[in-house]
């Protein structure tokens, strides 16, 4: 166990699988970096942000690929690769760029298993940087996890944090299904304690990453530190939330929600993909079908604008959601009374 | 081919506006002041420039994630480009869009592309809009070596040349997409991929202005004239890291330096028209000096205009909603 960030925390589930299991390759632009460079260097970036740094190094040019920037056939080439015996991890930068690729994840990959009766298996992990927050502007900030979340026979995993990055991703790379791996680009250099030796975390159990008797949050990704924050400060005026992280959205731990949601009678959302027809709807559909009774307050989503992402810091900021913003919709469902009379 | 006085001295200015834009530039992102990415097109100014050269306001292009000297070349001003990308409300897209997404459709500028290979299918669009509207305007796609290997690029090609569209293909080659060199990364060449699908294909040395001037003029008119679409492949280098803050480990040092001190577009566009007394260097040295100035403006104007408002955010989503 040691103090490790987000990207290290990848790095080492990347190497500690490729170790175990020679099927296992990389695959994405500049992901080892330096190929037909006049120095001659390879391995001179390990990706844009430096997450498979080493990777090329130790593995070399059997499993790990630069690719031209040719995103649908390379995404494409890691389905063929998936369904024909090899476990491709390949990366898109910025999930934004599957506008070049969706064909081959969404008509080909999600598809293999169902339309082909059962008899393929897509063991492919595609791995993206999601978010707002580094004034990347519309087209290199935005996420789509409810795109994915959208079509069935994928796989869709947000984690919150070092240690929930390390699990999620050997376990996305152990699934045989394909499974798409988002990590929120500001979180890169967030650090905490994760262990050594490799583990896993289920897909489609959430973690309850506190309890709390009067409002329940459920946040996704970078948002679940948000949630946290608003829950320390509401704690001191003593509102109690439990805070809810799904890990994953396909599969969704519904059990777990609906659960907490019939304890604590309020229900706040957190997402910061674009608010319609996202996770914070479907999550708000789930309750009203399934826990209407229990309910003491309508749901509240704390989300984005219907816009797409602003450059400018000032319209970027109030554009996400943050603590205090979570922290208000918090205050509100507790203010809330029922004005109606109760039938 | 002779080129006007008038000519030679705009492009000399729009080439050392781009020169000094870009310098300043890697000057303030080093101070932390400047948000999101930033690409520079310093050495590459010549590309741009006798590109536009051939242009008017009816003309379209499109461009890349290294936008600016493009921007430039076709007559967006700085001001408003420099408020840009500091992300005020007086920039050009009023800070909604940052430095990959400037764009003037005013001027034919179809903006700067975070995509690449964004750029070529909308150059389809916009050389059909040329066609049928018969407005006798071309349409202009720079695009890089990398993005030369996108699906988009390679159909664009086949459909520019399917539709007949007056349509210019203009690859940028500075050897590099982001870290990795174009000799690994792109197969065959672009002159033989031009000739797969039967597209006439012009190439110049994009650090020679005069050179870029002639082949782009070539290209331009056989577009324009109605012949169908053209490639035009310029060779360059790139003389800053990918994005700022790219340390290029992966160039041999040196490589920058002698570009820089052989192949400057500035100083050959200088030596070649004095010698010849074409232009007189005292008329080269006030546009560098009002260059200088109106760069310093545009920097201090930037940084002290106004940030968008809250209410900014939800402009402009949709014409009508
Ligand atoms: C579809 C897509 N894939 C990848 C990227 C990331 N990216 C931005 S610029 C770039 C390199 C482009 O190289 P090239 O076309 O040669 O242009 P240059 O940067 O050399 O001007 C890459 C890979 C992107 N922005 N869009
Ligand atoms: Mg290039």
């Amino acid at each position: 166990m040691s103090k490790k960030s987000f990207r290290q925390a990848i790095n080492e589930a990347l190497r500690q699988e490729m170790q175990r299991d020679p099927r296992i390759i990389l695959m994405g632009e500049d992901i080892a970096g330096g190929q037909g460079g006049s120095a001659g260097v390879v391995d001179a970036w390990g990706g844009v942000l430096g997450v498979t740094k080493g990777l090329y190094t130790e593995f070399g040019p059997d499993r790990v690929f630069d690719t031209p920037i040719s995103e649908a056939s390379y995404i494409g080439a890691a389905v063929g690769a998936a369904a024909t015996g090899l476990r491709p991890v390949a990366e898109l930068m910025f999930v934004d760029f599957v506008g070049c690729c969706l064909d081959q994840i969404m008509n080909q990959a999600a598809k293999f298993r169902y339309m082909f009766g059962g008899k393929a298996r897509t063991p492919l992990v595609i791995r993206a940087m999601y978010g707002a927050g580094f004034n990347a502007a519309a087209q290199h900030s935005q996420a789509l996890y409810p795109l994915f979340t959208h079509i069935p026979g994928l796989k869709v995993v947000i984690p919150s944090s070092p240690y929930e990055a390390k699990g999620l991703l050997i376990e996305a790379i152990r699934d045989d299904d394909p499974v798409i791996f988002l990590e929120n680009k500001v979180m890169y250099d967030d650090e905490e304690e994760v262990p050594d030796e490799p583990y896993t975390i289920p897909f489609g159990e959430a973690n309850l990453t506190r309890e709390g008797d009067d409002v329940t949050i459920v946040a996704f990704g970078r948002m679940v530190n948000f949630a946290n924050e608003a829950a320390d400060r509401l704690e001191k005026d003593g509102i109690s939330c439990s805070v809810i992280d799904p890990r994953t959205t396909s599969p969704l731990d519904s059990a777990t929600i609906l659960e907490c949601v019939e304890d604590t009678g309020r229900l706040v959302i957190v997402d910061e993909s674009s608010p319609r027809c996202n996770m914070a709807t479907d999550v708000a559909a789930l309750v009203v079908e399934e826990a209407f009774e229990s309910l003491k307050a309508p749901i509240r989503r704390v989300v984005p604008p219907h816009t797409p992402v602003p450059f400018a810091t000032v319209l970027e900021k109030l554009y996400l959601p943050d603590a205090a913003r979570i922290e208000s919709a918090v205050r509100s469902v507790m203010a809330y009374k029922k004005t109606k009379q109760d039938a | 081919m002779q080129i006007a006085h008038n000519i030679l001295l705009r492009s000399y200015r729009s080439m050392r506006t781009i020169r000094d834009f870009e310098e300043r530039l890697h000057v303030e992102f080093a101070t932390g002041e400047i948000p999101g990415f930033v690409h520079l097109y310093c050495g590459e100014e010549a590309s741009g420039v006798g590109v536009c050269a051939h242009l008017t306001d009816t003309d379209t292009i499109a461009s890349t994630h290294r936008g600016h000297g493009h921007c430039i070349a076709k007559g967006v001003g700085v001001e408003g480009m420099m408020a840009e990308i500091y992300g005020r409300k007086t920039g050009v897209c009023h800070g909604k869009g940052g430095s990959m997404h400037i764009a003037d459709l005013s001027l034919g500028m179809l903006g700067a592309n975070g995509i690449v290979g964004g750029g070529p299918p909308l150059i389809c669009g916009a050389a059909l809009s040329h066609k049928v509207l018969k407005d006798g305007g071309v349409a202009v796609a720079f695009y890089g070596d990398g993005a030369s290997n996108e699906g988009t690029t390679l159909e664009s090609l086949n459909l520019a040349m399917v539709w007949q569209l007056p349509a210019v293909f203009v690859c940028e080659d500075n050897g590099y997409g982001e870290a990795t060199g174009a000799s690994y990364a792109c197969a065959g060449t672009q002159k033989a991929r031009a000739a797969g699908f039967g597209m006439p294909y012009f190439e110049c040395d994009g650090t020679d202005f005069f050179a870029v001037h002639e082949a782009a003029g070539q290209a331009i008119a056989h577009a324009r004239a109605g012949n169908g679409p053209v490639m035009l492949h310029v060779h360059l280098a790139r003389w800053y890291g990918h994005f700022e803050g790219d340390a290029m480990t992966y160039r041999i040092n040196g490589e920058v330096a002698r570009e820089r001190a052989e192949h400057d577009c500035l100083k050959n566009f200088r030596q070649r028209v004095t010698e010849v007394s074409l232009l007189d260097p005292s008329a080269l040295d006030e546009i560098d000096a009002s260059v200088k100035d109106e760069i310093e403006a545009a920097v201090k104007a930037a940084k002290s205009a106004p940030l968008p408002e809250p209410a900014d955010l939800e402009a402009d989503v949709y014409v009508s909603y």
